[in-house]
């Protein structure tokens, strides 16, 4: 009898990721990153809405998403059920790590969320605004220090395009890498550093108690909750986005590939979702399908350029 | 109103029923997250966030802070009882701690890490209340290069305490800091000594080799034995509670402990491992019997535990007053804010000050249980010490192969464990200490990265380093502790050093 009931409970236990539908998101990132949050959202929604009875999150954290990246491609190949989350930080470590597998081993599926990054220096810092800040950067590239994100990154990213567009060498750029976003914001506030450069949300806090002052944001047009002009207003042909993404396993049949499609699609015409963007602070930016390939071919060649101008690819 | 009229006002809201049961399933599920290695406080709360959608706020948020609690206490128990420190904060619990237990003082061990959690958790959330508008400050003003400093004295003041030969001890130290450089660098994102292997991008894991030489090494020792010339375990010898002799040898590395992790748990960049160390150093070189320090000092127990629960507190002053995230349980702490719509930061005291007040009593009532829940338990854990060793090391090795894989479910992961078990093995074989590994492991890659970033900002001007007088003062204690116990043993002076003497050499 006892055999018996347990014998019931591993085959329901096997049983349950056979059924349709369900899904397992890896989030190529440790506990309570933005890679995380989306997964997180994501397994939220899909759960509350009924595209999916049971959605599971799995952390393998390391090295700018590569790490999970390559687990991911080597073990899910041709399984629908497996989802991966990624972006722009991923585009440049696949390139500066030099990492064996790459956005084209997985199959991406759409561009989902989208977050302008930020410039500001704390509130006692003398500089005013963007254009005092390239001034001072062309008479010395290397006294403007610059607090960010993982080296490569997208902020990396951002201030070796602004220092291109402002006619300044991007390989001089004094860009001091700090891992967690904590660290980097303790250093701005605490004077320790010329600027830092993150995600506006992480800003935006601070701003608004009157701890930090946004010089510039980093996209086409101005991000909400801050009235900080943008790049490309003052005169800098700069337009950052850091975007998020999903990606399904590698060697899926064009059916699968459209089953996913379809779920992903009904993902984010949800209420559930776009109530969730609005009180994470983040841009719808859905794209699918042929245009997000297009768009997605588009940025790694143009990430792979910025990467060689700072000298960070060769 | 002032602080203390906010604190009653919290502890009334902490006191509602529905409260003070999140705080207890919080306490409870962060002592058992605790107690597994692999599994930590961080990862339990992210995997509880979504769960509390519905929830109501002030509740939650409780949860997880008892969580946060609970589990720096936890990880002591493996630490002492099995030798597997669970996080790296209790890596150096388990120095002492685990050789305590071992001469039958497992009781006594535990008790202290209790209540020297309790005293210390105590203290240190009175001072998050009263203290934190100014300790942030004072953390602001620590930047890389004082950081770097202070990173230089854990180094002066730690590779000094351990081991008892400097040579082998150095040796040790510099296999840690070899390793430390494993991985992608910080700062220019360039992958170093990874041979191509993806999962070595990040570095060698610090839980993972600390499972790995204390316990794995441990087992394969034990093994290698066989059944001849096995040193007996007694499960219990004497008391299982504090003597009067164990009070009076606690009380005082409690608030040294406390004094020591509460602000470098609020830096930035400070977190609980260094302050777990300092706090050992410091005992060490303060104990009226230096000799007994690796062979079972009830102070080397007393004063990392406290440490340890006072940074955990520490954390929560940038966390609540600035919206600083230094930890990856405050990371996602902060996210469980966000979650309900509220920003931690300078405005928080303001426009929720129910919420944080509450918190804050809550933490004090999540102290109280955990000390509740813990001390008779102890009479259990000990028992563990009772089971046969083939059996109880067998379960070691299951239990840290499961932890292992549970943290990082990856084939590489699985086999540096057992590399490095098989390292510990010789090291002990040959009498090498293993603590400097995972000393060095730990400080090597902060102090590297904070002097680049120090000298990076400073466009390479090495004056950098002592160009503000914080930095200068740190580096000058450090090189005192460096040059004066060697200059006084030059001059042959001083029966203390030389036991201290006797002790390293």
């Amino acid at each position: 009898m006892k055999h018996t009931l347990l014998g019931a409970v591993f085959a329901a236990a096997f049983a349950v990721p056979a059924f349709a539908g369900d899904y397992m998101i890896m989030a190529p990132a440790a506990p309570g990153g933005g890679w995380d949050s989306t997964a997180r959202s994501m397994q939220e929604v899909m759960q509350a809405e009924g595209i999916s009875a049971s959605v599971q999150v799995q952390n393998v954290p390391g090295a700018g998403g590569t790490v999970g990246l390559a687990q991911f491609a080597s073990t899910t190949s041709g399984d629908a059920s497996q989802l991966i989350v990624g972006g722009y930080v991923m585009v440049g470590a696949i390139l500066t790590n030099e990492s064996p597998v790459s956005l084209a081993d997985v199959t991406p599926i759409a561009r989902l969320t989208g977050e302008a990054v930020g410039i500001a220096v704390s509130a006692s810092s003398p500089i005013q605004n963007i254009n005092e800040l390239i001034e001072m950067m062309k008479a010395d590239p290397g006294s403007v220090s610059w607090a960010g994100g993982s080296a490569g990154g997208v902020d990396h990213i951002t201030v070796g395009l602004l220092a291109k567009a402002a006619g300044i060498d991007p390989t001089k750029i004094n860009y001091v890498a700090f891992a967690g976003g904590g660290e980097a914001l303790a250093a701005i506030l605490g004077n320790q550093v010329t600027v830092g450069i993150s995600g506006v949300g992480e800003f935006l806090p601070q701003v608004e108690a009157g701890a930090m002052r946004m010089l510039a944001v980093s996209t086409a047009e101005k991000w909400a909750g801050t009235d900080a002009p943008t790049l490309m207003e003052s005169g800098y042909d700069v337009n950052v986005q850091n975007w998020r993404m999903v990606a399904a396993a590698p060697g899926l049949s064009d059916e699968q590939k459209a089953a996913v499609t379809a779920d992903i699609d009904k993902l984010v015409n949800s209420a559930g979702w776009k109530s969730l963007l609005e009180t994470k602070g983040w841009a719808n930016t859905y794209l699918s399908g042929a245009d997000f390939d297009a768009q997605l071919a588009k940025e790694i060649e143009a990430t792979t350029a910025v990467l060689k101008d700072i000298g960070l690819v060769k | 109103m002032t602080t203390f009229d906010f604190l009653l006002q919290g502890l009334a809201v902490a006191m509602d029923p529905m409260i003070l049961f999140y705080a207890l399933i919080g306490v409870t599920l962060g002592t058992a997250v605790g107690v597994l290695p692999g599994i930590g406080p961080a990862l339990t709360v992210a995997l509880l966030l979504p769960v509390t959608y519905g929830l109501d706020p002030a509740g939650s948020l409780i949860m997880f802070a008892g969580i946060y609690y609970g589990g720096m206490y936890g990880g002591s128990t493996t630490s002492i009882l099995l030798n597997t420190p669970g996080e790296s904060a209790s890596i150096v619990t388990a120095l002492e701690g685990n050789k305590m237990a071992r001469a039958g003082r497992g009781g006594p061990a535990l008790a202290t890490a209790a209540i020297g959690s309790f005293v210390a958790g105590l203290l240190a959330t009175l001072a998050l209340a009263f203290l934190a508008p100014y300790v942030v400050k004072l953390a602001l003003v620590f930047g890389p290069r004082e950081y770097f400093a202070l990173m230089l004295l854990a180094f002066v003041t730690v590779s000094a305490a351990f081991g008892d030969s400097t040579l082998k001890g150095l040796t040790s130290l510099f296999i840690g800091l070899s390793l430390a450089l494993v991985g992608i660098d910080q700062l220019t994102g360039q992958a170093r000594l990874s041979f191509g292997v993806p999962e070595l991008l990040d570095g060698v894991e610090v839980t993972t080799l600390a499972v790995a030489l204390f316990a794995i090494g441990e087992a394969l020792f034990v093994a290698s034995q066989g059944n001849v010339g096995v040193e007996t375990v007694e499960a219990v010898k004497g008391s299982v509670w504090m003597t009067r002799a164990d009070w009076a040898r606690s009380w005082k590395p409690w608030l040294r402990g406390t004094a020591i992790g509460f602000p470098i748990g609020a830096m930035p960049a400070g977190g609980a491992e260094i302050g777990t160390l300092l706090s050992y150093a410091t005992e060490k070189r303060l104990a009226k019997n230096p000799e007994e320090f690796g062979h079972g000092a009830i102070e080397g127990v007393a004063g990392p535990e406290a440490a340890n629960n006072a940074s955990a507190a520490g954390t929560l002053v940038p966390l609540l007053t600035l919206g600083l995230p230094t930890s990856a349980t405050a990371a996602i702490l902060l996210a469980g804010f966000q979650q309900f719509g509220l920003q931690p930061g300078p405005l928080l005291f303001a426009t929720s000050p129910q919420l944080v007040w509450g918190l804050i009593a809550s933490l004090l009532i999540a102290n109280v249980m955990l000390l509740v829940l813990n001390l008779p338990m102890i009479r259990l854990w000990v028992k563990l010490l009772t089971i046969p060793r083939h059996w109880l090391y067998a379960g070691i090795l299951l239990f840290s192969t499961l932890g292992t894989i549970g943290m990082n479910p990856s084939p590489v992961e699985l086999g540096m464990l057992l590399i490095f078990g098989v390292m510990g093995f010789l090291m002990r074989l040959y009498g090498y200490p293993i603590a400097p590994v995972v000393v060095g492991l730990i400080l090597g890659p902060m102090a590297e990265q904070q002097l680049r970033r120090a000298l990076s900002i400073s466009q390479g001007d090495w004056t950098t380093l002592v160009s503000t007088p914080v930095a200068a003062g740190i580096l000058l204690v450090a090189a005192l502790a460096l040059i004066v116990p060697l200059v006084m043993r030059l001059r042959g002076k001083g029966a203390v050093l030389a036991q201290i003497a006797s002790d390293e050499d």
